[in-house]
């Protein structure tokens, strides 16, 4: 188990490497901070001289030196819009992302699970076809319009929910249903899958020999077998949520840090863009190592092996 | 011995209902099992001995089978006529089933001791210490050394002999009536299979529970059974005593079968095998299902399935040939 975590961690700081590249070359492809902050009717040298300033000066090899060497001692810059260091705004922003993350997985997962076990157990009947047509909306459905029409339907017409802003309990309904229901899909399918291999096996016919209750047998014996798959998929899943918070926080005015992604982009903020998505890829490689781990305590057969 | 009968089949039908035809897998099965008595169920692969074993546990898997006519009489009462609740309860308890597959056979997320002790916690309403030492009891009683360490072990951890002793205390665990051992040895290494047909045996004279072996192999009948019954594409064909059905094999089915297991003593040639195929459970032939390859058959082999003739107070075969003329 410790070779294998080493052996994780090593595998990302490499990914990790290559997305800080990736992100600094990119984001340099989208043109000139320099050309937002500035009049239109600006002076060369005053053009110059900002530039100088935010250190865009020079060959690009020369500035992704710096960047490498100033990431390496742990600095990622500072935001050019907001004047502090980025990975400041980053962790300022990032409570408010995981304060709607896990009711996104929680809702996800209480309405995906139950509706693949119950697929399951109806394969081919009206009810599997109707979860599945559950699970296609919500995957069909892009989150920008779910969200819009959210709003409209709650809070314009009827007045029932905050449209947007960070607050109280009935600030989180909305967002957390238009980022949840991207994932009731992916629980969806693959609980139903995974469950339909469970309940054909010998396992379950034993259970039921013992005379054991059909609810013991389904959601006891099945599941708990089923949902090894689903854990798998875990990091994947939160990974989906981390980055399609960019689109809700947005819709929602949500101050997380997937706003804060949205928000460096449209500003060619690229230390703040660098950090965001350094440490978000450092989020989702933690997240899923931990998720990998997790999965040998539940299935003993990986525990000891 | 006791003669009480534990277990009637009476013309047993269970049928697949596929999207490409019926495939009548049980045909017409009937048989009685004494109490205390193993009868073994012989026949080639797919001539319907699991699925008439599925259909006394009520248990068929799903995708189109159907049990369509019959009666399983089981300690006085028609089990078919039970309803899903009342099966529960006699499942476990008053028949019980031993399957084919350890590796498959018990839940891999789950201790040995948890997967016993669930199947022992419906008999005993007792403490969870009482229960535990009957679970760790049971486990000695199929040979298990040192149970309790056992107990905390998953199956992965277990050899296949081991799983399949363990799935086999889990069977008898709410000491049934009638056993159901689906070719409990098939999955076994040559040796543990001895062992474990040791094992049965001695646990079927200690409790006097009644068995239904389900075998291909005609050596384990030899070593196991009292009695025999010979399955051909969904029918038991011939039945009776193992010493008579061995002795004088009636039906040409039974014959040919007999004659192709491998005898050390004696000639070295080839082994004697029966020509053709089984015919498509789709698409049963009217008459003797085995007419096509029977080196006897007459007109009226395939015209009328032959009735059971009695050959001796308990033994019979379906064969025309056994007709008084």
């Amino acid at each position: 188990m410790k070779r294998y975590i080493a052996h994780r961690l090593l595998q990302g700081v490499l990914l990790l490497c290559l997305v800080a590249s990736i992100v600094f070359f990119v984001g340099r492809l989208t043109g000139n901070p320099a050309d937002l902050m500035l009049p239109e009717d600006v002076s060369a040298e005053d053009r110059a001289a900002l530039i100088q300033v935010l250190g865009l000066d020079g060959p690009l090899h020369e500035q992704f030196f710096i960047f490498v060497r100033n990431a390496l001692h742990g600095d990622l810059g500072m935001s050019i819009r907001m004047r502090q260091p980025a990975v400041e705004a980053f962790f300022s922003r990032l409570p408010n992302t995981l304060a709607i993350i896990p009711w996104a997985i929680l809702l996800a997962m209480a309405v995906g699970i139950p509706l693949g076990v119950v697929a399951a157990l109806h394969r081919g009947g009206w009810i599997d076809r109707m979860a599945g047509a559950i699970a296609v909306l919500g995957v069909a459905i892009p989150s920008f319009w779910l969200g819009i029409l959210l709003i409209f339907v709650f809070s314009v017409q009827l007045g029932w929910l905050p449209s947007g802003r960070m607050g109280g309990p009935s600030h989180y309904v909305l967002p957390v249903i238009t980022l949840g229901t991207f994932l009731i899909a992916g629980f969806m399918r693959l609980v139903r899958s995974s469950m339909l291999e469970v309940m054909d096996s010998e396992y379950i016919k034993l259970a039921r020999i013992k005379g054991l209750r059909e609810s013991v047998v389904i959601w006891k014996h099945g599941l708990r077998n089923a949902l090894i798959p689903v854990l798998t998929l875990w990091g994947v899943f939160v990974g989906n949520l981390i980055t399609g918070a960019i689109v809700t926080e947005t819709i929602f005015a949500w101050p997380g840090i997937g706003r804060l992604t949205y928000e460096a982009v449209i500003f060619r903020d690229f230390p703040l863009l660098q950090a965001v998505i350094i440490l978000k890829s450092i989020l989702i490689l933690s997240i899923n190592l931990l998720v990998d781990i997790l999965y040998a305590y539940v299935d003993p057969r990986i525990r000891l092996a | 011995m006791n003669t009480q009968t534990v277990l009637e089949v009476r013309n047993l039908h269970t049928h697949f209902f596929l999207r490409r035809g019926i495939v009548k897998a049980v045909d017409g099965v009937s048989f009685t099992l004494a109490r205390g008595e193993v009868l073994g169920l012989v026949g080639e692969s797919g001539c319907g001995k699991s699925v008439t074993a599925l259909s006394i546990m009520r248990l068929l898997p799903r995708g189109g089978a159907r049990t369509i006519q019959g009666q399983i009489w089981l300690d006085g009462t028609d089990i078919l006529t039970h309803t899903p609740r009342q099966m529960r309860d006699v499942r476990g308890r008053k028949i019980s089933m031993a399957l084919q597959d350890p590796q498959t056979s018990l839940n891999p997320v789950f201790t040995i001791g948890a997967q016993l002790r669930e199947a022992l916690m419906r008999r005993l309403r007792a403490a969870q210490a009482a229960i535990t030492q009957a679970a760790i009891a049971a486990l000695r009683a199929v040979d298990i050394a040192a149970p309790e360490q056992r107990m905390g072990q998953y199956p992965h951890q277990m050899s296949g002999g081991m799983k399949q002793r363990v799935v086999g205390a889990i069977a008898i665990s709410g000491h049934p009536d009638v056993l159901i051992a689906d070719e409990p040895t098939t999955a076994l290494d040559v040796t543990i299979q001895l062992q474990y047909l040791k094992l049965l045996k001695r646990l079927q004279q200690d409790t006097n529970m009644a068995i239904l072996f389900i075998t291909h192999d005609f050596g384990v009948v030899a070593r196991m059974c009292d009695r025999v019954a010979v399955m051909y594409a969904g029918r038991i064909v011939e039945c009776g005593k193992v010493t008579d059905v061995f002795a004088h094999p009636s039906h040409p089915y039974t014959k040919a079968l007999i004659a192709s297991v491998t005898k050390l003593k004696g000639s070295s040639g080839r082994l004697p095998t029966i020509e053709g195929q089984p015919p498509s459970l789709m698409d049963i032939p009217i008459g003797c299902r085995f007419a096509p390859r029977c080196p006897h058959a007459e007109q009226r082999c395939r015209d009328i399935y032959p009735p059971s003739f009695p050959i001796n107070d308990t033994h019979t075969a379906d064969c025309w040939q056994l007709a008084p003329s």
